[in-house]
């Protein structure tokens, strides 16, 4: 019986060889927000459960304008990590996604993907190269549900009723409006939330704003945004420290009753859930709200999305870890993980029924026909660097909200130019 | 002239350095400037980049800044420098400590500075402002506000830099004989007469040292000012150096280039006839 422990060892060499050789370590370059590393995390872990030859390496970022830098500077320098996350729309343009990331238009995964997603991560020659990777968000504002009883406040549908409402919150001894502006990013909120508002008015404007023909400043309808910016600065709605207060603070205001308002991104809630989370079902929210309450809708911003660089040497296995996170198995693991804070754009993964009181605000304006619009930055491949700072300044009443809205049709002109747009 | 005894190929290892890391880098600036880059892809433009940069109000306001915020920083650095100095030497009760203390901003990690003066800035909850609130005064926006900003952070770069200047003038005044304080002592001059006439002419090889190093380093600064504003609120606090990084994260490569070329020319417009003038000075005493 000599054989079987010879024929046994050489099964086992076999078998260990094979292991070593199928060994394979995927890099993954994410931003540090905790929600994006937990659900990595969860996703990661349930793909090496099946797939045992499989590791990730991941490295973090920091976010914003840095991470940027980061990101453009290491897909042109091919030191891109295997599988990374960043933004659609017009970010996800400006890396030139043409040359420097993947083609995963036949992944078949995207068969699960909501089509209304696929254009936001469509580069200009036509091939899809990312896969959603979160929940999407609404932009609107934050509110006090402790306050809106105490003063017996109603939700706005208008401008003008929302600026009653901070009137009341202010005479209330109040803050009416948290602003941000120690996290520069948090100031555009006015602006790029009114978009909804802006295409009610002018259902053209983002294809006329592509084109080089409908600028800000001489559109009276995307002029309101910067006029909103002013106009909460100047009726003296602001929390005294305005301009140093970070992102969380103006999240633990809204939530803790200090303030009236908060305008911000869905995802905020998750700041609540890590540092209040008592008071996770005190905050509500609504859209920003335009003049015409018969036109009361959202603007929507698209997840964030996973790509592979080209030229990624592990891209047969980064897709096949695609496939699964883009899959209603790995939209649901996400969702179990961070909870639900917004619609996921995969086929058949629906949101629990027990979600936080903000969330269960935000889905009638999905369910409602047309009640939704996605942000001028999903549906024009030009959005200007130094918005940030250019809202800052309206909104800290250094620059007038007029020479604001021209200040950032200047800074539009160099991004289309940088991008080779025509016409510009 | 002699002929050096060394051969030529000595030269080579610093030479092939120099090209490799400082001139092909500068002539390619040079040309990048001059286009439309995008790092995969370079086309000519021309000078619209520099057009560009002066046509934009908020690019020009950070030439003003880099300007007014390197000419703030040094004069009151060599003022500060001096009279620190003067001090220090005059054998006052615990001076190797207060040497120390002085010095010791210095060594500090700029970026930690930055962040800690944010800290205490902080126009509701920061020490500036609690501390004014309690004998109270009400305190500035020291960051927040758009006429301040740029002040705020001058006066934390001069307390973080006073230490350097401060080091190089006590150098430079135990360089004077004690023989002129003790001729002039005779003569009947004034502890003030002797500081302004033997003290400062005579301590002025160090006094360029420190306008020059700290004008420079004032027309170039970015860390600080990142740290502490990133150039905010709005473009308020920006200096040509925060403006180029700025360019260059939202991946306008080819007019952040042209961004470095314009402090180039800047900087050496401003100290090369500095220099020439001070070393002028020098030859004349």
């Amino acid at each position: 019986m000599k054989f079987i422990p010879s024929a046994a060892l050489l099964a086992a060499i076999t078998l260990t060889a094979g292991l070593a050789q199928a060994e394979t370590t995927v890099s993954v370059l994410l931003d540090n927000n905790a929600e994006v590393l937990a659900a990595f995390d969860a996703l990661s872990k349930a793909y090496m459960a099946k797939h045992p030859d499989v590791k990730f390496d991941v490295e973090q970022r920091p976010g914003g304008a840095d991470g940027d830098n980061l990101v453009k500077t290491r897909l042109s320098t091919g030191e891109m990590a295997d599988i990374f996350d960043y933004n659609s729309g017009s970010l996800f343009q400006a890396l030139k996604p043409e040359v420097s990331l993947a083609d995963l238009t036949d992944l078949p995964g995207q068969a699960n993907v909501i089509d209304s997603f696929k254009p936001v991560v469509t580069s200009v020659d036509g091939k899809v190269r990312g896969i959603p990777f979160g929940p999407a968000m609404g932009g609107g504002i934050y509110y006090s549900k402790k306050i809106y009883a105490d003063l017996g406040l109603t939700v706005p549908t208008t401008w003008a009723e929302f600026m009653a409402n901070n009137e009341k919150i202010k005479a209330a001894g109040k803050v009416a409006v948290a602003q941000t502006y120690g996290d520069t990013w948090s100031s555009q909120l006015f602006v790029l939330a009114d978009f909804y508002n802006v295409a009610q008015a002018s259902p053209t404007f983002a294809a006329d704003y592509t084109g080089n023909k409908a600028k800000y400043a001489t559109s009276p309808a995307a002029m309101a945004g910067f006029q909103h910016l002013e106009d909460v600065f100047k009726a003296g709605y602001l929390n005294p420290d305005f301009g140093a207060a970070k992102f969380d603070d103006g999240m633990k205001m809204v939530a803790t009753g200090e303030a009236g308002h908060y305008p911000m991104l869905t995802f905020g809630l998750g700041s609540v859930k890590q540092n209040e989370p008592d008071n996770v079902n005190d905050v509500g929210f609504f859209a920003q709200p335009g003049d015409d309450a018969a036109h009361n809708g959202l603007t929507v911003w698209m997840p964030t999305s996973l790509y592979a660089p080209a030229g990624s040497k592990n891209l047969d296995v980064v897709k096949d870890f695609f496939n699964y996170v883009a899959s209603k198995e790995g939209c649901e693991l996400m969702e179990a993980t961070n909870g639900a804070t917004g619609p996921y754009l995969i086929k058949g993964c629906a949101l629990p029924k027990d979600v936080p009181a903000s969330v269960a605000d935000m889905l009638p304006y999905f369910q409602k026909d047309g009640g939704t619009l996605p942000a001028l930055e999903f549906l024009s491949p030009i959005k200007g660097p130094n918005l940030e700072q250019i809202t800052v300044a309206v909104g800290s009443g250094i620059t007038s909200a007029a020479d604001g809205a021209k200040q950032y049709d200047q800074d539009v002109e160099k991004q289309a130019k940088q991008l080779g747009l025509p016409n510009w | 002239m002699q002929r050096s005894p060394y051969p030529y190929w000595f030269v080579l290892p610093a030479a092939v350095v120099f090209v490799t890391l400082f001139l092909v880098p500068t002539v390619a600036s040079l040309w990048f400037s001059l286009t439309r880059w995008d790092l995969y892809t370079a086309s000519f433009i021309g000078l619209d980049n520099f057009r560009q940069f002066f046509s934009e109000q908020n690019l020009t306001l950070g030439l003003g800044n880099t300007v007014i915020y390197a000419v703030l920083t040094s004069a009151t650095k060599t003022v500060c420098g001096l009279l620190l100095a003067v001090l220090l030497t005059s054998g006052i009760w615990g001076q190797s400590f207060l040497r120390t203390v002085v010095f010791f901003p210095v060594l500090v990690s700029t970026i930690g500075v930055g962040i800690t003066f944010t800290v205490l800035m902080h126009p509701t909850k920061g020490l500036f402002n609690v501390g004014l609130a309690a004998i109270g005064l009400h305190g500035p926006g020291w960051l927040t506000d758009a006429s301040l900003a740029l002040y705020s952070v001058a006066l934390v770069d001069l307390w973080k830099g006073v230490g350097l200047a401060t080091l190089i003038y006590i150098a430079g005044l135990a360089a004077i004989s004690p023989d002129y304080y003790e001729a002039a002592r005779i003569d009947g001059a004034t502890r003030v007469q002797q500081f302004w006439r033997v003290t400062v002419p005579l301590v002025q090889p160090a006094t360029v040292t420190v306008i020059t190093l700290s004008l420079i380093g004032g027309l170039r600064s970015f860390d600080l000012i990142w740290a502490m504003t990133k150039g905010g609120p709005g473009f308020s606090s920006d200096v040509l150096a925060s403006v180029i990084y700025k360019q260059y994260q939202a991946g306008f490569y080819g007019l952040s280039t042209a961004g470095n070329v314009i402090l180039f020319a800047l900087i050496a417009t401003i100290i090369l006839p500095l220099t020439w003038w001070f070393n002028r000075k020098e030859v004349d005493l």
